[in-house]
């Protein structure tokens, strides 16, 4: 199939709006296609000096000392920053967006203070007049380091007698500290029902292990940060971020100075997916300019995005179900360690509530570990742990069903959790699209065309639970009747232009006459990260809440006018009438141009935390060929199904349905960390850390599905992490299929795909 | 009264019991009755006065962003969970 007749799929929810559900042309379209946007490297000023980081070339090492002295004699080098020139504050817990951290770990993967931990972890910052002459000082750094063995899985991490990464970590277990030295961060364990009747009475039982390799979100922007500290004491900080609030109070707790001092202005992003909620080179820049008193811009290259940003763990996964002869899954245990990385923090609490939760199961046992390894500290990547926990429970499914002698998806539908299911971790399902997305799967033409000769075919689910959060969104009326709208979320994937269409469906005007505005952290209140498929779910709702402060305020000013009590009107479509009086009508325009003269200008604010969160569901089916010679996987057909609850803008929803499966399929075929023994990424550039192009991709078929969400004014649920789920085990069952062998290990390489038995 | 799930590994606090049924109009007042009841509890979930940081606590289905001052309802779940993260 070609975009040229490509058709586009929806299964509609019953509620029709004016401008939600339409596909108006993005606010921020001109300014990025005719290159006038500002992106963080872009970020200019009078002054400006170029930072360059000096990071650690060994995995696992002492820090003995560092000598600076040549570095500072060298021309053109105004300043250089280690980890001594933090504030050393107490350690503290510190909020980091969608988590937390220690604030000593936090400091040390900024800047390493006594061990570096992954080879790429920052030990130096330079600030000089330009970036050559800042990475010629970084040569004359002198580091003398005790080099120690790398520990690079969980499997490593957590064997006995294994190397030890922190001395003063012990194994948590969900609030009690068990006070033994280890890698294992923590451990924890949901319980539901009675596990083991469940296997003794099961009459099939599969059980299998499963191993995911180290993968980087990919996004194209690499990360930067300019840092302006002014004489005031004031620090402004420019950046690349998921997060402008995340970034403010981090640098609050790392500088030691309150967030009233910090103002963060987000620059336009070029992809995030997770990977820009942490942050890395503002604190340095940062710490530089209050040295030298100027302003300093840090920029990643590409080899340092890989090596010292953060990627989405490795992981070793255990997967064992039970089931009755008719189908029905009575028991399911998942043991599932993933990687933190250098510090803790994996994303394994994540992938637990998503493992078993598109299945109603009676009993289940989910054990988690979180471990840490010589890695760089694991970020948020779309999903997080999700397509982890996939790649091994859909592929137990397929597994499963071929015992069973069942169709795939028939199997997923008799077990399908709906409104009212306990999720194994606890919470029960409100009003879900599960069963929709199976059933809109198993309808579609593409489940229903019988396979070409030698293809294999594929199917998953998958679970994303999505977040609520603070924001918030101000709106100022303009005299013709147009609207400024300003709110705190970076705009990712067209976001702007969504949380703009709340607005106007509220208002009764045309998007056209909403402008959208991110603003920075001193002008708008907090707004949490971009990320967690939150963005347009909950600063939508605050956006939504904002305008139906203005209809108030409007309706109130129309009734002074007239001089009738606000509750005889109403206002529609853009015009405020009377119930009672037909002669009493005037649009929202007209009553704009009236402002000053009943009262002044209007302005309409909102702050929500909003409940009534709803978690989506993804399907795909997958058709792919395998060279029986090479062993080359090539997806052949693709289809994405997804509840979306409801879609504002179809064609960004669209948009982030093909890249979540874009991204899946590249972590399913290509994508990993090729480390060798002594813990070094032998691949850090994307030459050799393959990701799909559109070359290497047929067109990626979408199909909305929507169950409205009873918790959004609109029935949003959020939609762009569930569609990165189910790529992996969904290529590796079309995998199987074609090759009948089953895939244990991602990525599924031409070679791991001999090694697998063809 | 709110009914508590508690965490397999928390159970042996409380003799295994997998629900317990702990009085309370918000999260700080269940969380001290509950330790009232079964010491212990306080301390695995609460440090300085706020739930712990690697912990996160869902009513009715919901993560609740307020913490100790989250009101609970008559028929309110209450789950303890490790805390978690978004892309």
């Amino acid at each position: 199939m070609t975009t040229a007749d490509y058709e586009r799929n929806m299964v509609l929810s019953s509620v029709d709006y004016k401008v939600v559900g339409t596909r108006p042309v993005r606010h921020d379209g001109a300014d990025k296609v005719t290159g006038r946007a500002i992106y963080g490297a872009d970020f200019d000023a009078s002054g400006l000096l170029h930072g360059k980081i000096l990071r650690s070339p060994h995995a696992h090492a002492k820090i003995v000392s560092i000598d600076t002295s040549k570095a500072e004699a060298l021309e053109g080098v105004k300043a250089i920053a280690t980890a001594i020139d933090f504030p050393q504050t107490s350690d503290k817990a510190v909020e980091l967006g969608e988590d937390t951290t220690r604030l000593k770990w936090l400091r040390d993967n900024i800047l390493a203070s006594d061990k570096a931990l992954y080879a790429g972890h920052a030990i130096a910052g330079v600030a000089a007049v330009n970036p050559h002459v800042a990475e010629e000082a970084l040569a004359l750094i002198e580091i003398e380091y005790e080099i120690l063995d790398p520990v690079l899985t969980t499997q490593e991490a957590m064997a006995a007698g294994s190397t030890i990464l922190h001395e003063s970590l012990t194994t948590q277990e969900l609030g009690e500290d068990s006070g033994i030295v280890s890698n294992t961060a923590s451990h924890f364990q949901h319980v539901k029902g009675d596990i083991e009747k469940g296997f003794k009475d099961a009459d099939v039982i599969v059980e299998r292990e499963y191993d995911t390799k180290t993968v980087h979100q990919g996004y194209i922007e690499p990360h930067s940060g300019t840092a302006l500290w002014g004489p005031d004491g004031r620090l402004h900080v420019w950046c690349s971020t998921q997060g402008s609030f995340v970034v403010r109070d981090s640098l609050a707790d790392l500088l030691d100075i309150p967030v009233s001092k910090i103002r963060v202005t987000p620059t336009e992003i070029g992809g995030g997916f997770g990977g820009k909620i942490p942050i890395y080179v503002e604190p340095v820049a940062a710490i530089l300019s209050k040295k030298t008193g100027a302003p300093v811009k840090i920029v990643m290259s590409r080899k340092e995005t890989f090596e010292g940003s953060g990627p989405t763990p490795g992981s070793n996964i255990k997967i064992k179900l039970g089931a009755k002869s008719d189908g029905t899954i009575i028991a399911a245990h998942a043991w599932m360690a993933m990687e933190a990385g250098a510090y803790p923090g994996s994303p394994v609490g994540a992938a637990a509530q998503c493992v078993f939760s598109t299945y109603d199961i009676e009993n289940a046992l989910i054990d988690g570990y979180d471990v840490v390894v010589n890695k760089p500290k694991t970020a948020a990547y779309r999903a997080p742990g999700a397509p982890n926990a996939a790649f091994g429970m859909e592929q137990a499914m397929n597994e499963l069903a071929g015992k069973l002698g069942m169709d795939q998806i028939d199997l997923r539908l008799k077990n399908v959790a709906v409104e009212g299911t306990r999720r194994p971790d606890g919470p029960v399902f409100r009003r879900i699209g599960a069963k929709e997305v199976l059933e809109a799967m198993r309808d579609h033409p593409h489940y229903q065309a019988t396979k070409s000769d030698g293809h294999g075919r594929g199917v998953a689910i998958g679970f994303w639970f999505n977040i609520g959060f603070d924001s918030a969104c101000n709106i100022a009326v303009n005299s013709d009747g147009s609207i400024n709208l300003t709110e705190g979320s970076t705009d990712i994937g067209g976001s702007r232009t969504s949380i703009a269409m709340h607005a106007a469906e509220v208002l009764g005007i045309p998007v056209e006459d909403v402008r959208p505005s991110v603003v920075d952290t001193d002008t708008i209140g907090f707004t949490a990260v971009t990320g967690g498929s939150r963005t347009t779910f909950a600063t939508g709702w605050a956006a939504y809440e904002a305008a139906q402060d203005v209809r108030t305020q409007s309706i109130e000013r129309a009734a002074t006018i007239w001089d009738v009590n606000p509750d005889s009107l109403d206002m529609e479509d853009g015009v405020i009438s009377s119930k009672t009086d037909s002669e009493l009508k005037m649009t929202f325009k007209e009553l704009a141009s009236q402002m000053s003269d009943t009262g002044g200008g209007i302005t309409g604010r909102a702050a929500v935390n909003p409940k009534g969160v709803g978690g989506s569901f993804a399907g795909n089916i997958v058709d792919v060929s395998v060279d029986d010679e090479t062993g080359k996987v090539t997806v052949e057909r693709f289809t994405c199904v997804q509840d979306v609850g409801k879609a504002i803008h179809p064609s960004y929803v669209e948009g982030q349905m093909q890249g979540g499966s874009v991204q899946g399929i590249g972590w399913a075929l290509n994508e990993e960390y090729f480390m060798n023994d002594q813990g070094n990424m032998a691949n850090s550039s994307l030459l050799d850390y393959r990701m799909p192009t559109s070359l290497d991709l047929p067109m990626i078929d979408t199909v909305i599905v929507e169950v409205a969400n009873p918790g959004h004014p609109f029935g949003v649920r959020g939609v762009g992490e569930a569609n990165i789920v189910p790529p992996t085990p969904a290529v590796a069952n079309a995998v199987s299929d074609a090759t009948g062998n089953i895939m244990t290990q991602l990525p599924l390489t031409p070679g791991a795909v001999l090694d697998s038995g063809m | 009264m709110p009914i508590i799930f508690v965490p397999s590994l928390m159970q042996k606090l409380c003799n295994g019991e997998q629900k317990l049924m702990i009085e309370g109009t918000n999260l700080r007042q269940v969380i001290n009755n509950l330790d009232l009841q079964y010491t212990g509890f306080k301390d695995r979930l609460v440090e300085d006065g706020k739930i712990k940081p690697n912990i996160s606590v869902a009513v009715d289905g919901e993560i609740t962003p307020l913490g100790m001052i989250q009101k609970v309802g008559p028929n309110s779940e209450i789950h303890f969970l490790p805390a978690i993260s978004g892309g």
